[in-house]
């Protein structure tokens, strides 16, 4: 009963405020609608016994991923009637490609009951007796560590290629060095003179 | 537990006395919470005038005590203002969010053997989130009031704070790694097992964890969101009334938030420091608030004479020095773990 009622309302809040997330107007009530409906996501995960995800889910997207958008989404000039205008012109493509992924979404649904192979690997939220904490971390850093190590390199890579496409080196920019501040000394730094009156240091 | 079984004997079915049972444990423990908050608002404020040689609030009640309390009626019956060219929905939002996410962290807090509201499995991860969302009160409000000053702290709010979660969360991973579990009364029976974790190679771990705490709840010396010098008042430069009272009551709560999580990673939560006579017959609850109180006052005192940080010194301390160290310390707590001491 708690439970349904439960998944009911984190479900009606997520479907609510992902549609929310294409239909308000101004960008930043998307990014908040999209924060929302990671926030439901994340409630549903709980439900289902999966509260390493769900915490994950939370952390990462809303905790980091979400605040850069938003960061971004804020500093738009935002200009409302320009903005209603394409909306329309738009609709059309939007709709097919929704209808697409719900048409996909519903056919990867229903393959659980009427494919045979599948029942087999219906998925658990973890094995009996372990935290999902515990079982997913042996999975990737036990069973898969290679191809976890593949991954990580491979994020690497990207991140050299974003570093090296926008930095800049601009000769003559003068730059603070904290260890250089910090070894300097009194005798390097300082000279006590004792001018007479009227020659000056 | 009694609360429950009292339910049942009213006739309720075992999920409806659970929730019931829940409900009012939670609101027992907000009460407690918040009456604490407002003793050690409070206190704050009697250890910096102490520093600067004042006596601090001192008319409200015997030595002041009640100051909290009238500063409390005296928000609430203000006039709540508006900003004409606000966006009026998420301006009102923004402090709710604030002092709910607050509120919410304390909810895995063990603050004694058994005395949890939620013990789950990942609490120290809810406990990251919800300080994590913390941030969104600011940026929302900053946003919302459509003012320069509450934007720019917005923004270096987004920045400040997603720069030094990095490094508290690799303090985080440490602590799993030595205590083999994400559930914090775990943590506690560990460091029972194997003593402190303050007193283990974890030490520099607590001294970065300790002013990522500052950074993350925007303590000075780095409050640069509300650096007044620059900002008039940051990011609540636009908030009046009873609005005003739940971002600082939010900002009390979160701090005292991450002392308590202090207390439970690394100085041993209700545990005393050694299981001998006199000290183990002291109750976990007097050894858990002495701590938490201890770290309290280490921030206060920081606030009292450290001068503010300049931003670009702040994001080199977030990003060019605790990053690194706690980097190495998880690949070096990783190693002790595996090589010298199994066990843990």
């Amino acid at each position: 009963m708690l439970i349904a009622l439960a998944f009911y309302l984190f479900s009606a809040v997520l479907v609510a405020s992902g549609f929310m997330v294409v239909a308000s107007r101004n960008p930043v009530h998307s990014v908040l609608f999209l924060i929302l409906a990671f926030f439901n996501a994340a409630g549903l995960f709980v439900l289902l016994g999966a509260e390493f995800l769900a915490m994950i889910l939370v952390v990462v997207y809303v905790g980091a991923v979400a605040v850069l958008f938003l960061f971004v989404v804020m500093m738009l000039d935002i200009d409302f009637a320009e903005l209603k205008k394409g909306a329309l012109q738009y609709l059309p493509i939007g709709l097919m490609v929704g209808l697409l992924l719900l048409a996909e979404l519903l056919f990867a649904g229903s393959a659980w009951i009427f494919a045979p192979a599948a029942s087999d690997a219906l998925a658990h939220a973890a094995p009996a007796g372990v935290t999902n904490t515990a079982a997913l971390g042996h999975i990737l850093y036990t069973d898969y560590v290679v191809y976890f190590q593949i991954a990580g390199l491979i994020l690497l890579v990207a991140m050299i290629g974003a570093i090296v496409l926008t930095l800049r080196h601009r000769p003559g920019v003068r730059r603070q060095s904290i260890a250089r501040q910090n070894a300097r000394r009194v005798d390097e730094a300082m000279a006590i003179v004792d001018p007479r009156p009227g020659e000056g240091a | 537990m009694a609360l429950i079984s009292f339910f049942e004997w009213l006739g309720l079915p075992y999920g409806w006395s659970w929730f019931l049972s829940q409900a009012v444990l939670i609101l027992v423990f907000q009460v407690v919470i918040l009456v604490s908050i407002a003793f050690i608002l409070l206190a704050d404020r009697k250890i910096w005038a102490a520093v600067q040689m004042r006596r601090g609030p001192n008319v409200v009640g015997v030595f002041g005590l009640l100051q909290t309390f009238a500063d409390l009626f005296k928000f609430l019956f203000k006039e709540v203002i508006i900003p004409a060219g606000a966006n009026k929905v998420i301006f009102m939002i923004a402090p709710l969010v604030t002092a709910t996410l607050a509120f919410a962290g304390w909810a895995v807090m063990p603050v004694n053997e058994g005395w949890v509201v939620a013990d789950i499995n990942v609490g120290i991860l809810y406990l990251f989130a919800m300080s994590s969302l913390g941030v969104y009160g600011v940026i929302m409000a900053g946003w919302a009031s459509n003012s320069k000053y509450a934007f720019f702290a917005a923004l270096r709010a987004a920045a400040q704070m997603v720069s030094y979660e990095v490094s508290i969360g690799f303090v985080i991973i440490t602590v799993l790694l030595f205590a083999g579990s994400l559930n914090l009364t775990a943590i506690v029976h560990a460091q029972a097992q194997h003593g402190w974790f303050v007193a283990s190679i974890l030490f520099p771990m607590f001294v970065i964890f300790f002013i990522s705490t500052l950074a993350e709840t925007q303590r000075p010396p780095f409050d640069l969101l509300e650096a007044e010098s620059e900002l008039v008042a940051g990011f609540f430069v636009e908030y009046s009334s009873t609005p005003f009272l739940l971002f600082f009551l939010g900002e009390y709560l979160s701090i005292v938030l991450l002392c308590s999580l202090m207390t439970v990673m690394f100085l041993g939560g209700w545990l005393p420091p050694f299981d001998i006579f006199p000290l183990n017959a002291i109750p976990g609850l007097v050894w858990f608030l002495g701590k938490v109180l201890f770290l309290f006052f280490m921030i206060a005192m920081v606030k009292a004479f450290v001068p503010r940080y300049r931003y670009d010194q702040l994001m080199r301390l977030g990003w060019k020095v605790f990053l690194p160290v706690s980097l190495v310390w998880v690949i070096l707590t990783a190693g002790w773990v595996t090589f010298i001491q199994p066990g843990m």
